[in-house]
């Protein structure tokens, strides 16, 4: 397997170069779609230049090149170790038998998944949203490699590096605090704590891992007070990502209505955006109890949809995952109805801009158009993948001839 | 959502998708044709308005009355012009100076890639002479341009004297709140690139100009006039611009409206307005100017030196001046007073002229047809390739989930056919890229070797790398996979028509005359297409057959009908034109059709050729 890998990395590696020494790099690092105010690279290298540490450690194109290469890797592994576990639990099912008569075909193999972690380095280094946020300079591939990290460390068991790499993601972007409660089950589940109240090992393990979580979080920003002297980065970094100051336009739901609306109903209407990528936690952790792993490519995709300067690097990494639920494919059922939307979305993003801020014709309402219906195509995906899981774990338990159920849960929780 | 959610509903639907694909296909692309041509019956039309109140309720009054003199500068103009042999710049300098402008050059030269046989050029050099009449009532931060092309031999005369004559009318008014700039450009498109190029500090397509040394505010608007006689019989507006831009409709109202206070005949695509809409006559009047307008859209290129100010987001268009045999005339005093109260009223603009529609089909100077009208009609063709698509799509889905097997087995199948499906991608596009790139470049090669003038070469390069597309991309096809499957031509049609869909899509949204046209002669082959269909009938609708048809319908609708041999010399001129226009003025529509309509049709092509 690492004969592949290898020519995979090398494979990706090489696009990057190329089209890091082509003249595409500077038009890809302008794109709206592709860079943030966040996470642009104009920004990171103005930010340094004021802090005056003269160079910075991580220009120049390898540094972008690396971080991608370890999201990959990271990915793998996660997804070699994740296969490992649902195969044996699948044994266990099976020898004492859980499993309904009538479900073998829905059985995995390890054949079948023997190629599933190429694939999902595969998806995420081939994947041309990554590729664009890689060559613009995005600094969104490091946050990718911090969580891709974080879920590596977490499927291995590792609850203090899993607490401290949680904690430098939240300290980078504040959404992936609600990865917390996907790693805190799966540790659990790990060792066989069950998910009870009025059970103290359970509150032992949970304040534990909070401890270790906030604590490395308190750790992280008191070494940035050190460093600056001031609490100025608190407003400016985590202000900035909770009130949506900047409109710029992006592939997110945010700008276009900040924009239109007035004044005195802002900090209303950024708590009703804001609380939709928290909000979800609740009732899909009481929904996926038993699946955390599914739980956090959730949780991912819906940070990558409803956060508030999305770009298509956030949308590359949940994509990542993809292959991993392969075997999900049979039980989707808009899937052609997805991949023409987004196909579609992705090619009309750079036309409708063109016409908005170049030629004049058309305005702002038509790119938003656009985002909507980018957003619609995300959220569709992300909800046919949840009832697909739902709907298999139901055929595991219940047989797969019943009786067809429809997929009131999945429409109901996702709206 | 409950469509998308309940498992029973949809089913039935795409049951009834799937079972009447054929026939609502073809019902859709009917529709969208009867669409399109209901789109120049009158009552489905709008009338235009002025949507800009800054230019709507304001009175202008003009009082140009120096027509005589401009005929006399004409005369003066072009006995300079001919002592000169080119333009005369020294006399237009003092000519504007004197007339109180503060008065710049720009001297600019271009090799261009290949001679240009239609003007007989290929190093260009030029001069671009401009005066800007300074605003006494505002701060400089706006400006508008009248520009007239300085041209070979007895054209245009009339243009650049009654430019100068309005600007020593203009001198002495005291209104002026914009700068208005005076530009006399030489070799037209080129020189008003150059200048264009110049004023904004941009160079996108390797001009070698001077800069400017004299600017004026941000240009909010542009005029161009052309006029090659003492006294006109009407007067035509051109609005297609590059890439198929129009300016704002407003500039068009505008234009109608002073010629209706004047009593100037005022005709668009050189056709007349009619008043009967109820006759069949007047319908296919009316039908045959918006083919003629959709025909010059879709070409992608400036019909007038107007069009390259559009890609600056200037509001523009060209008034050509046009004496046939009418009885009615209309003389130079009454132009200008019909340029006066245009630059007038653009003069009182508050803001860049954005209320009324960018994207319209005029079937006559009085009636538009705006995007949410004519959208529908492609919508419908584009629907086709979608339901196609979906129709494939249940197909190729069918047996997998029948097999009762498991996943290994389905696995199988799909894992060729990806590998099979993206050989034909990719040999389709290296040959688009070649196409694009080798007509140009080799033409110093075939030049050696054969005994064509270089013009000839690329032309003739870019039909033989066209027509060895056609034999090469499913022989090699053929010999990387053996045996193709059914399976196999079905992903690559899927793949394809999603392709296709995709790439009309964003044409017509940016040209829609341009993506409409490929859909109406695409649509219909690449919906049906299977390795049983005839070669003939796919070459007949491919891509470089519609330019030729199209060059064809626009001869017949223009009144001047051509043999197939000089439809067939003109075809050549288009193509070689084509490609001139992206090297110059960075035109999108050779390298579109080249790089991907080209391609996407050679995946279908590759179908033919499966078994």
């Amino acid at each position: 397997m690492a004969a592949p890998l290898t020519l995979l990395l090398i494979v990706a590696v090489t696009i990057r170069a190329v089209l890091f020494r082509s003249s595409l790099a500077e038009l890809i690092s302008a794109r709206v779609e592709v860079v943030s105010p966040l996470n642009a690279w104009k920004r990171v290298v103005e930010g340094l230049a004021l802090l005056d540490l003269g160079v910075s450690p991580y220009s120049g194109d390898v540094f972008h090149e690396v971080t991608d290469g370890i999201t990959a890797l990271a990915l793998y592994l996660s997804i070699q170790t994740y296969n490992k576990d649902v195969f044996r639990k699948q044994k266990y099912a099976l020898e004492s038998d859980r499993y309904s008569a009538d479900c073998l075909e829905l059985l995995r193999s390890p054949k079948e998944m023997f190629y599933i972690p190429l694939k999902v380095a595969m998806f995420y280094l081939l994947n041309p949203f990554t590729i664009l946020s890689c060559v613009a300079k995005s600094t969104c591939g490091l946050n990718n490699a911090i969580i891709a990290l974080f879920i590596f460390c977490t499927l291995k068991g590792s609850a203090l590096l899993s607490g401290i790499l949680l904690a430098l993601a939240t300290y980078q972007s504040i959404y992936p605090l609600t990865l917390f409660a996907p790693a805190l089950l799966f540790f659990l589940q790990r060792l066989y704590i069950p998910v009870n109240l009025r059970r103290s090992s359970f509150w032992f393990f949970t304040l534990q891992y909070a401890f270790m979580y906030v604590g490395s979080l308190v750790v992280i920003t008191g070494l940035s007070f050190f460093l600056l002297g001031s609490w100025d980065f608190i407003p400016s970094v985590y202000g900035f990502i909770f009130s949506v100051p900047d409109l710029t336009p992006n592939i997110g739901l945010f700008w276009y209505f900040f924009a239109e609306m007035f004044e005195h109903f802002r900090l209303f209407f950024s708590c009703v955006f804001q609380i939709n990528v928290f909000f979800y936690t609740i009732p899909l952790s009481i929904k996926l109890k038993e699946h955390p792993v599914f739980l956090i490519f959730m949780q991912i995709a819906i940070i990558s949809i409803f956060k508030s300067y999305p770009t298509v690097g956030d949308v590359a990494l949940y994509m990542a995952f993809l292959p991993a639920w392969s075997h999900l494919y049979r039980f989707l059922r808009n899937i052609f109805l997805v991949s023409c939307v987004l196909l579609a979305c992705s090619a009309l993003f750079p036309v409708l801009w063109h016409l908005w801020i170049y030629a004049g014709s058309a305005n702002s309402n038509f790119y938003y158009a656009i985002t909507l219906l980018f957003n619609f195509g995300q959220i569709l995906l992300v909800a046919d993948y949840f009832y697909a899981y739902l709907r298999r774990e139901h055929h595991l338990t219940h047989g797969l001839y019943l009786k067809k159920k429809d997929g009131t849960e999945a429409t109901l929780v996702l709206k | 959502m409950g469509l998308l959610s309940d498992p029973n509903r949809r089913k039935a639907l795409t049951g009834l998708l799937t079972r009447l694909n054929t026939p609502i296909c073809i019902v859709c692309y009917l529709a969208g044709i009867v669409w399109f041509m209901g789109l120049a019956f009158e009552p489905f039309t709008l009338r235009t308005y002025m949507s800009e109140n800054a230019m709507g309720s304001t009175m202008v009054e003009e009082r140009f009355s120096s027509g005589e003199r401009a005929l006399s500068l004409a005369k003066e103009f072009d006995a300079h012009k001919r002592k000169a042999g080119g333009m005369p710049v020294e006399w237009l300098v003092k000519a504007m100076q004197s007339r109180g402008l503060e008065v710049f050059t720009q001297s600019f030269s271009r090799k261009l890639p290949f001679p240009d046989e239609n003007k007989e050029r290929y190093m260009v050099r030029g001069t671009n002479v401009y005066g800007i009449l300074r605003a006494p009532r505002a701060p400089r931060t706006e400006a508008l341009v009248i520009t007239a092309p300085c041209s070979p031999g007895n054209t245009n005369n009339q243009a650049v004297a009654l430019l100068l004559a309005l600007a020593q009318y203009f001198r002495n008014q005291i209104y002026w709140a914009k700068d208005i700039i005076f530009l006399v450009n030489e070799h037209d498109l080129i020189g008003t690139q150059a200048w264009l190029e110049g004023y904004h500090h941009t160079n996108i397509t390797e001009y070698i100009s001077g800069s400017l040394r004299g600017r004026a505010g941000s240009i909010q608007a542009a005029l161009s006039l052309e006029l090659s006689s003492d006294v006109i019989t009407s007067l035509d507006l051109v609005l297609e611009g590059l890439n198929g831009q129009l300016p704002n409709l407003d500039l068009a109202n505008l234009f109608y409206a002073f010629c209706q206070k004047l009593g100037v005949l005022c005709t668009i695509q050189g056709k007349l307005q009619r008043n009967d809409w109820d006759t069949a006559e007047g319908y296919t009047h009316a039908a045959q100017t918006m083919m003629l307008m959709v025909l010059k859209q879709a070409c992608g290129r400036s019909w007038g030196d107007h069009g390259l100010f559009l890609r600056y987001h200037i509001e523009a268009a060209s008034v050509r001046g046009i004496n046939s045999f009418r009885h009615y005339k209309t003389d130079a005093t009454t132009i200008g007073r019909l340029l006066e109260g245009m630059v007038r009223k653009l003069n009182n603009l508050l803001e860049r002229l954005h209320q009324s529609y960018f994207f319209y089909l005029l079937p006559s100077l009085s009636r538009f047809v705006s995007i949410g009208y004519y959208m529908p009609a492609f919508g419908l063709l584009a629907v086709i390739l979608l339901l196609r698509a979906l129709d494939l799509w249940v197909h190729l889905g069918a047996p997998a989930l029948a097999a009762v097997d498991g996943v290994t087995e389905a696995e199988q199948p799909s894992s060729p056919g990806v590998l099979t499906v993206l050989t034909p991608v990719v040999i389709s596009h290296l040959t688009g890229v070649a196409l694009y790139l080798l007509p140009v470049h080799l033409q110093e090669m075939a030049v050696e070797h054969f005994p064509v003038s270089e013009t000839e070469a690329v032309v003739l390069t870019a039909i033989a790398i066209y027509t060895a597309g056609l034999a090469l991309p499913h022989n090699t096809q053929r010999l990387l996979s053996g045996e193709g499957t059914e399976q196999g031509w079905k992903v690559l049609k899927l793949t394809a028509l999603l392709y296709l869909a995709v790439l009309l899509g964003c044409t017509a949204l940016i040209n829609f005359s341009l993506g409409f046209i490929l859909a109406v002669t695409l649509v219909p082959i690449t919906a049906s297409i299977t390795p049983a269909l005839y070669a003939v009938v796919m070459v007949l609708l491919s891509p470089a057959f519609t330019i030729l048809y199209c060059v064809f319908i626009y001869q017949e609708l223009i009144e001047a009908p051509v043999s197939v041999s000089e439809g067939w010399m003109l075809f050549l001129s288009v193509i070689s034109q084509g490609i001139l226009d992206h090297a110059l003025y960075g035109s999108l529509v050779y390298p579109l059709l080249a790089l991907f309509i080209y391609p996407c049709w050679l995946m279908f092509w590759n179908i033919l050729f499966w078994n």
